[in-house]
């Protein structure tokens, strides 16, 4: 083929992808913007399967939300930032009022679109991921780190580590160290552990680890002369069994090594195999089926021969299954909260963006949906928009999960100071004025 | 036949040494400036702009750059993202630190810092050839990532590491819609992609071919090795810092330096592989090769299968069908996209009436 004809035939099949025509009306479209290959295609897989799950559940079992359907289609963003925002750009129009908001699944993704949505009007959920001071809705109405942001979990994280040492009292002089994954995410709580280094009395030492991190020899020779109380391990896909497999291998017990809840999948621990055994990683929400809404779309979604978007059965209630289902929990309520406003239609960004600041999840509603235990109460506001703020801790036995605390509320006497001075200093990089929240 | 040179008489010696020699030539390129810079702009789309003509332009800059350097030069490089991520954060701390800075300056002044980085990173290629050249540039790569990464004065102290680039504005008017930053990208690369076809073919880029070809003999015939290889790692290493900082300001308004990762070296390489090494043509049919054909069967799979077949499954399509067709181009023609392109050529001049 000759080059023109190629770019010809290229072009014109651009052209049809990007401009498909809409063409049912009461449909509610949710764009997949998802990654199915690569390093952190566990994460990917896993995650959007349990969000499109509970979408085609709500479709079978409801008929949609309030009569409208869901629709979504998929794109492959490789967890890599241009393909993310071609995505992007390629899905927000589709459907009869255009993408109701994103779902990423990637901090760098998020970053990249911050400003792209906001003057779309299309909002941007980032559940457990992205970027900690959009919390601070007065300067990113478009942005929702709902549940926990990264600051909120890390100030959790401390607490633990304290009761593990018998009282925050018990921090002072211990060593900690911080080994995080060479990237935004990884980076993203460097300040707030430093400021917490200072108000509890321990040292903190960062150590990266370049992505995607399946090297970690030297970082955990250093670790093992340094001799620290306990490891963070800020790890993400490939990274978390590399690193307890070297952690067993310089003989650091592993039981003293915390994880963020995207060090805390199966899929993280199984191919670490016995070197997992002990070791703790954070959760804002549990595995396991035991869910009415779990055995609501193993009955609707999975019976008599159909098959759902997880391909691989033995990962269905796992750490990344549920977490997706967390996803299409919020992000349905949102527009479920919206519709009570707007009335039961197909509503625009804009208009899914007021239903995603008014979120009111508590436990009756929570059980309602059938996801009590799953899913902590959660109310947002045009000041907050993360919402909840609290994270469990987990400990792998060598085969599953086991939850070893309650809820432990993150510290926002220390993360909301930061979190609006974060956001002041992007304002005014930005020229943004913050809206004001007492007018909304 | 209607591709004929023939009555085309060159009288002058200027005419002799015009870029376009031939009349039909000239006429299609201003043919395609004028569609790039009045039709596109008119029927074009946000999704065209944003997410399809503006990357693949941009990194279309990043491959001529790399093109001067392994297709002209002959020397291989592995650092070339390495070089974007310096124009990049350069342009974002002169706009930081520079009071009144106009954007434009900061994008030369930019691609000027990220000369003297390769410069000092070209230093090895005089005693250091082929693949062994290779691997010292790689380390360019690495060090440029880690120092970005490690030292936070580079992205102002941000907690990410994510630098967001500062609003385009030129002589008071400001370039946020989309169609303005495709417009500004593009006239940006076409000058930088004249001034490439002219040094290429100046006194200067026949010294680059001399050594690409063979060392020993240019410098037997008094070529200065010293100077001529490195600016060819200084002009290099020019257009990647521009074509960084387009990266971060025109294209995608925030950046971290594992936006320039190895693995964006190595897109830009193939770049130049699969368009053609030595051509400034490859270097844009190599872009659009390697940018958009992963878009594309992304798309294709998605309206050809239409959810028959599992997504997961689809996208590992899209990899080994990418994967076989850059296998397919160069083994028909291992010379790249651009010597097609000639092929073709050559095979119009001679239609509808081949010997």
């Amino acid at each position: 083929m000759r080059p023109a004809l190629m770019f010809g035939a290229l072009a014109f099949a651009l052209a049809a992808g990007a401009a498909a025509p809409a063409l049912a009306q009461n449909e509610q479209f949710i764009p997949m913007a998802d990654y199915r290959i690569g390093p952190y295609a566990a994460g990917g897989t896993g995650t959007f399967g349990g969000f499109i799950d509970y979408l085609d559940m709500l479709n079978k079992r409801d008929g949609g939300i309030n009569g409208v359907k869901l629709t979504w289609e998929e794109c492959e963003t490789e967890y890599k930032n241009d393909r993310g925002v071609e995505c992007y750009e390629r899905l927000k129009k589709k459907g009869p009022t255009g993408a109701a908001m994103f779902n990423f699944l990637s901090t760098g993704i998020t970053y990249a679109c911050i400003e792209r949505a906001t003057a779309d009007k299309i909002p941007i959920v980032s559940i457990g991921y992205g970027r900690a001071d959009s919390s601070d809705g007065r300067v990113f109405p478009y942005i929702f780190p709902l549940v926990t942001n990264y600051w909120s979990q890390n100030t959790s994280k401390i607490k633990f580590i304290g009761m593990r040492s018998g009282g925050m009292d018990k921090l002072k002089g211990k060593k900690i160290v911080n080994l995080y994954h060479g990237s935004a995410y990884g980076k993203e709580t460097i300040p707030i552990l430093d400021l917490q280094a200072k108000k509890y009395g321990f040292t903190v030492t960062h150590l990266e680890v370049p992505h995607p991190g399946n090297e970690q020899e030297s970082q955990w020779l250093q670790i093992r002369q340094l001799k620290p109380d306990w490891v963070i391990l800020r790890g993400w896909g490939v990274m978390n069994p590399v690193a307890l497999k070297t952690a067993a291998k310089v003989g650091y017990p592993r039981d003293h090594i915390v994880g963020v809840w995207w060090s805390g999948a199966e899929e993280d621990m199984i191919p670490a195999g016995d070197a997992a055994k002990g070791f703790i990683a954070a959760a804002f929400h549990p595995s396991g089926t035991n869910f009415t809404v779990i055995q609501d779309i193993k009955k609707y979604v999975y019976s008599g021969g159909h098959k759902g978007n997880l391909e691989d059965m033995s990962r269905f209630g796992s750490i990344y299954y549920n977490r997706g289902i967390i996803h299409g929990i919020l992000n349905t309520e949102a527009i479920r909260t919206a519709q009570a406003k707007f009335g039961n239609k197909p509503l625009t960004g804009e208009q899914v963006r007021w239903g995603l600041e008014n979120l009111n999840l508590d436990d009756k509603r929570i059980k309602e949906l059938g996801a009590y235990g799953l899913l902590q109460p959660l109310k947002t506001s045009c000041l907050d928009h993360e919402g909840g703020g609290a994270v469990k801790f987990q400990q792998w036995d060598g085969k599953k999960w086991k939850l070893i605390s309650d809820w432990i509320p993150a510290d926002k006497d220390m993360v909301r100071p930061m979190v609006e001075e974060s956001a002041a200093a992007y304002a005014k990089e930005k020229g943004i004025s913050p809206r004001d929240c007492s007018k909304e | 036949m209607i591709y004929r040179e023939a009555g085309q008489l060159k009288s002058s010696y200027e005419a002799d040494q015009q870029i376009f020699p031939i009349l039909q030539d000239r006429i299609a390129f201003l043919g395609l400036l004028a569609a790039a810079f009045v039709l596109v702009p008119l029927v074009g789309n946000d999704y065209w702009f944003n997410a399809i003509l503006i990357p693949s332009l941009i990194l279309s800059l990043a491959a001529l750059g790399l093109n001067i350097l392994t297709g002209y030069a002959g020397q291989i490089s592995l650092g070339s993202a390495g070089f974007m991520a310096v124009g990049a954060f350069a342009a974002y701390n002169l706009m930081l630190r520079v009071p009144h800075m106009p954007v434009l300056a900061s994008f030369f002044l930019a691609g000027l810092v990220a000369a003297v980085v390769g410069l000092l990173f070209g230093l090895p290629s005089l005693r250091i050839k082929g693949f062994y050249l290779a691997v010292t540039t790689l380390a360019a790569q690495f060090v440029i990532e880690w120092a970005l990464t490690k030292f936070s004065w580079f992205s102002n102290n941000s907690p990410s590491g994510v630098i967001n680039a500062q609003k385009i504005v030129i002589l008071g008017v400001r370039f946020e819609t989309p169609v303005r930053r495709y417009v500004l990208t593009a006239a940006i690369v076409a000058l930088l992609a004249l001034a490439a076809k002219n040094l290429v073919r100046s006194r200067l880029g026949r010294a680059w071919m001399a050594i690409r070809d063979m060392d020993v003999a240019a410098e037997v015939i008094g070529i200065p090795m010293l100077k001529t290889k490195l600016l060819a790692f200084g002009v290099s290493s020019f257009y990647c810092g521009v074509a960084g900082a387009l990266w971060a300001f025109a294209y995608l308004g925030s950046v971290e330096p594992q936006a320039f990762d190895l693995n964006r070296s190595f897109q830009i390489l193939f770049m130049v592989i699969i368009g053609g090494m030595g051509s400034i043509l490859g270097s844009f049919l190599g872009a659009g090769f390697i940018v958009l054909l992963p878009i594309l069967l992304n798309v294709a799979a998605h309206s050809f299968f239409r959810g028959g077949v599992s997504q997961t499954l689809a996208s590992n399509l899209e990899l080994m069908v990418f994967g076989a067709l850059i296998l397919f181009f160069l083994a028909v023609e291992s010379h790249g996209l651009a010597r097609l392109w000639q092929i073709g050529k050559e095979k119009l001049r001679l239609w509808p009436f081949p010997h």
